[in-house]
C-alpha cells in the first residue's frame, strides 16, 4: 500500500491522503516582474512556498491554491471538533483570512506551514466553538526567558521531519494512536478522556508520553 | 545556564506533566489551567520546545484530516474580503513595565504587574487575589497567593487537582524546593503543607478544580469557615 494514500486506521480518524497530494502551482515559479522568487515547489514543500508567496507578493493565485488545498482539511477539522457545516465554513473563512493577513509572521525556518496553520485553526476554534480565550506567551515580553541557543540540526521543524513524523504516527501502537487523536480531536483534556474511557489517569499519561517519545525520536530529538 | 533562581535567565527545574503540555498544544485544555501552562512557558524555553513538537504533530494531523468540501462560492467570497482592512488591534492601554515580575499572559489577566495586585488577607501570613478567568462561572478557582517568609500553608489535601507555579521567591514541600517558574501538580493523593522560603516568602499562581480540605487536627475544625 502506498504510504500516503487512503488508509483508514481506526474509527476515530480517517487518513485520506495529505494536502500535498495536489500538484504544486507552476505560476509560483515566476512572479509578475519575471524574477524567480520561489523555488519550484515539490509536493512536500509547496504549502510553505505558497504561504511565503502570499507574504512576499500578496500573491492571490498562491492564496487561492492554498485555499484549495487547506480549506477542506480545516473544515473537516472544525467539524470534527463540533462545528456544524455552515459554522465550520465561517470559521474556515476566518482562519484563511488570518493566514492572508499574518503570512508575514510565518517563518519557514521555525515550523512548517501546516503546523503554523494548525495553530491558527486551533486558536480560532477555541475562540469560535468553545468561546474561551487562549492564554499565550508574548515573544516580545521583557519577562520572557529567552530560548537556549540550539545547534543547527535541532533548530527547525523540517519537511523531512514531517515525512518521518507521518510514518511514525502510522506505526504507533493502536492504543497510543487512539489516545493521541482523542486529545487533538475531542476538545477534552487527557484527565477527562481517562474518565470517559474508564482508564487510570497514570495509564493515559504514560501512553501519551510513550507516543510522544516515539514521535520525537522520529523528528530526531529527545526530551 | 545559571543556577541563581533570582537571575532573569534562570530556567525552571520542575515542569508540568507532558500530558498537560500536550493538552495545551492540542487546544483541549481549559482556560484556567492553560493560563498556568502559558505562564510557565514564558519562563521555560525547554517546555516551549516540547510544545512546538506537539504542534508539529497537530500540523500533520490537520493535513491528514478527512477533507470536507467547503460551501459553493466560499473561495470567491473570501477573495472579495482580502482587500478589506483588518480591524485595528486592540489598543494596549497598560504600558509594558521595564522588568516585569509577572510574565504575559498572567500580567494581562491580573491587569498589571505584581505591584498592582489588590491583595486580601486570607489568614495570618497568607494573602490571596482571585483572578477572573473566563466569562462564565466554572469549577476552577484561579488565584495568586502571597505567603510570608517561613510561613507554612495549613496542612491540606485536595478533592480535585491543584496546579501551582512559583511566580516570585520559592517554597519547599515534601523535601523538594520550588523556585520561580517551577510547577507542581497535586491531586487527592497528596496531603501536604508547603513552607515559603524564609528569605522573602513566595508568590504563587494556583489553579484548583475543587475546594481543598484542611487536614491538620485544628484546621479540620476551621474547614467550614476558611474558604480556600
Amino acid at each position: 500500500m502506498p504510504a500516503t494514500r487512503a488508509l483508514v486506521l481506526d474509527g476515530v480518524f480517517a487518513f485520506n491522503g495529505v494536502m500535498s497530494d495536489v500538484p504544486p502551482l507552476t505560476a509560483l515559479e515566476v512572479t509578475v516582474d519575471g524574477v524567480a522568487r520561489a523555488t519550484p515547489a515539490t509536493p512536500e514543500s509547496s504549502l510553505d512556498d505558497l504561504v511565503v508567496a502570499v507574504a512576499r507578493n500578496r500573491d492571490r493565485a498562491a492564496f487561492a491554491a492554498l485555499f484549495e488545498r487547506v480549506a477542506p482539511r480545516l473544515k473537516g477539522y472544525l467539524m470534527r471538533l463540533g462545528a456544524g457545516a455552515s459554522h465550520a465554513d465561517e470559521l474556515t473563512q476566518e482562519v484563511m483570512l488570518l493566514v492572508w493577513r499574518r503570512a508575514d509572521a510565518f517563518d519557514p525556518g521555525q515550523a512548517r506551514a501546516a503546523t503554523w496553520i494548525f495553530t491558527i485553526a486551533r486558536n480560532k476554534r477555541i475562540d469560535g466553538i468553545r468561546r474561551a480565550r487562549r492564554p499565550e506567551i508574548d515573544p516580545h515580553d521583557p519577562a520572557l526567558v529567552p530560548d537556549r541557543p540550539l545547534s543547527a540540526d535541532m533548530a527547525i521543524e523540517s519537511v523531512e521531519d514531517a515525512a518521518r513524523l507521518r510514518t511514525a504516527l502510522r506505526d504507533l501502537p493502536p492504543e497510543q494512536a487512539d489516545l493521541l487523536r482523542l486529545v487533538y480531536f475531542e476538545d477534552q483534556p487527557h484527565s477527562v478522556i481517562a474518565k470517559t474511557l474508564g482508564l487510570p489517569l497514570g495509564t493515559v499519561k504514560s501512553r501519551l508520553r510513550l507516543a510522544m517519545d516515539r514521535l520525537r525520536r522520529a523528528m530526531g530529538e529527545t526530551r | 545556564m545559571t543556577l541563581d533562581p533570582k537571575s532573569p535567565a534562570h530556567h525552571p527545574a520542575h515542569h508540568p506533566d507532558e500530558a498537560l503540555l500536550l493538552d495545551y498544544a492540542a487546544g483541549s485544555l481549559d482556560e484556567p489551567t492553560s493560563l498556568v501552562i502559558a505562564t510557565h512557558l514564558a519562563l521555560c524555553p525547554d517546555c516551549r520546545r516540547v510544545v512546538a513538537g506537539h504542534e508539529a504533530v497537530g500540523g500533520v494531523l490537520l493535513e491528514e484530516t478527512a477533507p470536507v468540501e467547503p460551501a459553493a462560492g466560499a473561495l470567491a467570497a473570501l477573495m472579495t474580503l482580502l482587500d478589506e482592512p483588518a480591524a485595528p488591534p486592540p489598543v494596549d492601554a497598560s504600558p509594558i513595565p521595564s522588568a516585569p515580575i509577572l510574565p504575559r499572559p498572567l500580567r494581562d489577566y491580573v491587569g498589571g504587574d505584581l505591584g498592582a495586585v489588590p491583595w486580601r488577607k486570607l489568614i495570618s501570613g497568607i494573602d490571596v487575589h482571585d483572578i477572573v478567568v473566563g466569562s462564565a462561572p466554572n469549577r476552577f478557582k484561579t488565584r495568586l497567593m502571597r505567603i510570608k517568609g517561613g510561613v507554612a500553608v495549613p496542612r491540606h489535601t485536595h478533592e480535585g487537582f491543584e496546579l501551582v507555579m512559583v511566580v516570585e521567591g520559592g517554597f519547599s514541600d515534601g523535601g523538594r524546593h520550588y523556585d520561580r517558574g517551577d510547577v507542581t501538580c497535586s491531586d487527592g493523593e497528596v496531603d501536604h503543607s508547603p513552607v515559603a522560603d524564609a528569605d522573602g516568602g513566595c508568590v504563587c499562581l494556583a489553579v484548583t478544580d475543587a475546594p481543598l480540605r484542611l487536614t491538620g487536627p485544628l484546621m479540620r475544625l476551621l474547614n467550614p469557615f476558611v474558604k480556600f
